[in-house]
């Protein structure tokens, strides 16, 4: 049997070329037009790849014919930079994938969910057999295992969950913080829905114009606050959000400091994400103030990411021993099997034999 | 025989230390059940080493400078074991297994289990004033604790350099609220210590007792600027390391000047 994996991803692809193979087959078309006796295919943002088992060697042409959903040859699929990936290469690629080690953001655990979707749909249509439903398995067991063993997730690595991760680190749970969002953009928007996410209840708006304040508090369900009013809430709120589009600071030392005596057990909590800054940094010298600009937050991202980095190599011990004892485990059934003559139509699946 | 099962402890908060230590340079550390195991155990052979000496010697094994430093390593042990789990604030054995190290590894290392006939007879208020000084003690080491902990997250979101131990520290508003209580439960106990002194029915020595107000009345002191919002929780998280400093100075001071005087 022949274990394989042909795909392309965001390291050998644009998305013009991914674009052209996804949505036009599934795993059962092409496990019936191909030839598979088993297919899956993991369709994703970054990635397609077909992962299948055949009794005879299917050249990477024939698959990426069936992702075309063409049945004639073209030049587009032909100069498309697939890769292709056999036996234990294919189980390490899956397994690397499956741990987001393969990613574009390092450690990301969206894939997970959508290498399980992808089974889930393969195995309803009735695509994937005792193989792949074996890998795959293994692939989640090990995903499991790597981010658990591991810091590869740790930190967050967008402007929106960085700063729902430094919240987290200072209030703890956020469920009674009072945030205050200065400016309705889209990235304020953004993060503030990602406070709300974390429980966040109450969500003050100001803006200049009050309308859009308005029209932003609707919309995520918070309340607007006039503009005018904005600084004297410094007294009272735990996370200040500003994005004003203000060509000098809006809020300095000077204009902070009488508000922090009322508050010298509370901590502040400001993200900056305008550019020009709308927060002087000599803010963050203040006791009890914590200021993130937009390059400390994107700092703070790159930082996450280098951590996530330097586990590579932790998960791929993990992935590499998983890799030989998965292997191992399928040769121990094959010598198995070849002893027990009594039971020849598992001699055909090695995998079954292990599983005896 | 009975220093075996202190040695036994040692080891158990150096596995602790050492396991902690090789997790966070592989940048790995997570809030794992091997430190409070270890600790546990730690716990456990201290708790018999304490026992055996207190059979011993019929009293309550604090008479010289190397049992209340082991008592002191106990009550911090015990303290972490009520609190760390119950704060959720697993890597708090992170810090406090150094400390207990540091602290027993001294007693048995330093030339100061000299046994000397204790003259004065077993008085219950006496013990329950000296034990009870010793939770406290114990206690205002975890605040302690706290306070490290504190203060190292705080720099990080300060300056912005966030290392890996920054995913595992509590949340500094979680912190601050443990290191407020633990002051407050210190303090309590520390007076009831202090006012159980009057009780043992000996003149208490004047320099202790002004120094062990001196003590009080900065605990008393931080709190209540804690209360009035005074004091700034970095500020309040610094001055407990300081005024543990300052516990520790004093318990030698006491133990020294008692051993002189070869009172328990």
């Amino acid at each position: 049997m022949n274990l394989f994996c042909i795909g392309l991803s965001h390291h050998t692809a644009n998305v013009a070329a991914r674009e052209q193979f996804a949505g036009n087959a599934t795993a059962e078309s092409i496990a019936r037009e191909a030839g598979c006796a088993e297919a899956l295919l993991l369709t994703t943002c970054n990635r397609v790849e077909v992962y299948a088992v055949s009794e005879k060697r299917i050249s990477t042409d024939e698959v990426t014919r069936c992702l075309t959903g063409k049945t004639s040859d073209g030049p587009e699929y032909c100069a498309a930079p697939f890769y292709r990936y056999e036996d234990n290469k294919c189980v390490q690629h899956l397994f690397r994938v499956a741990s987001g080690l393969d990613s574009m953001v390092v450690g990301e655990s969206e894939i997970f969910g959508q290498a399980k979707k992808a089974y889930e749909s393969a195995r309803t249509s009735g695509a994937v057999g005792p193989y792949l439903h074996r890998l795959f398995q293994r692939a989640f067991r090990v995903a499991k295992q790597v981010r658990t063993h591991t810091e590869i997730a740790r930190g967050a690595v967008s402007v929106g969950s960085v700063a729902v991760e430094l919240a987290q680190r200072i209030f703890g749970k956020l469920g009674d913080c009072k945030v205050l969002v200065l400016g309705a953009g889209e990235t304020s928007e953004r993060t503030a829905r990602a406070l709300l996410s974390r429980g966040v209840k109450d969500l003050r708006i100001s803006n200049r114009s009050l309308d859009r304040a308005h029209e932003l508090a609707r919309t995520v369900g918070g309340r607007a606050v006039p503009f005018d009013d904005w600084v004297t809430q410094c007294r009272d709120i735990d996370i200040l959000l500003t994005s004003t589009a203000s060509e000098t600071p809006l809020l300095t030392s000077k204009t902070l400091t009488p508000m922090l005596w009322d508050r010298v057990d509370r901590p502040l909590f400001v993200i900056d994400i305008a550019v020009p800054r709308n927060v002087d940094p000599s803010v963050n010298e203040l006791e009890g103030v914590y200021l993130y600009d937009i390059d400390s937050i994107r700092s703070v991202a790159e930082q996450s990411l280098a951590l996530r980095r330097q586990q590579m190599a932790a998960a791929e011990a993990i992935i590499a021993d998983h890799v030989a004892e998965f292997f191992d485990s399928i040769s121990r059934g094959l010598n198995r099997l070849s002893q027990a003559t009594e039971h020849p139509s598992l001699a055909e699946n090695p995998l079954r034999a292990s599983e005896l | 025989m009975d220093r075996y099962f202190l040695i036994a402890s040692t080891v158990c908060f150096l596995a602790a230390v050492v396991h902690t230590v090789i997790e966070l340079r592989a940048k790995v550390f997570r809030p794992m059940r091997f430190n409070f195991i270890a600790i546990g155990l730690g716990f456990i052979f201290q708790t018999v080493f304490l026992w055996i000496r207190g059979q011993e010697l019929g009293r309550c094994p604090i008479t010289n400078l190397f049992e209340v430093f082991t008592f002191l390593a106990w009550s911090v042990a015990l303290i972490y074991m009520v609190v760390g789990p119950a704060y959720r604030l697993s890597l708090m054995g992170a810090f406090t297994a150094p400390l207990v190290l540091l602290l027993q590894t001294f007693a048995l290392i330093a030339p100061i289990d000299t046994r000397h006939e204790v003259t004065v007879p077993v008085n219950s208020w006496l013990e329950f004033h000296a034990s009870m000084s010793l939770v406290a003690y114990g206690i205002f080491a975890l605040a302690c604790i706290a306070g490290v902990m504190y203060l190292l997250q705080e720099r990080q979101l300060k300056t912005h350099h966030l290392h890996s131990i920054f995913y595992h520290l509590p949340p500094l508003t979680n912190l601050f609220a443990v290191i407020t209580r633990l002051l407050w439960w210190g303090l309590a106990l520390y007076t009831i210590g202090i006012v159980s002194g009057f009780f043992t029915g000996h003149p208490l020595p004047r320099i202790q007792l002004v120094a062990a107000i001196a003590l009080w009345l900065l605990y008393a002191a931080i709190l209540q600027a804690r209360h009035l919002k005074w004091l700034a929780p970095k500020r309040v998280a610094a001055l407990c390391i300081i005024g543990f400093s300052a516990a520790l100075a004093l318990l030698w001071g006491i133990t020294f000047t008692a051993e002189l005087h070869h009172m328990p």
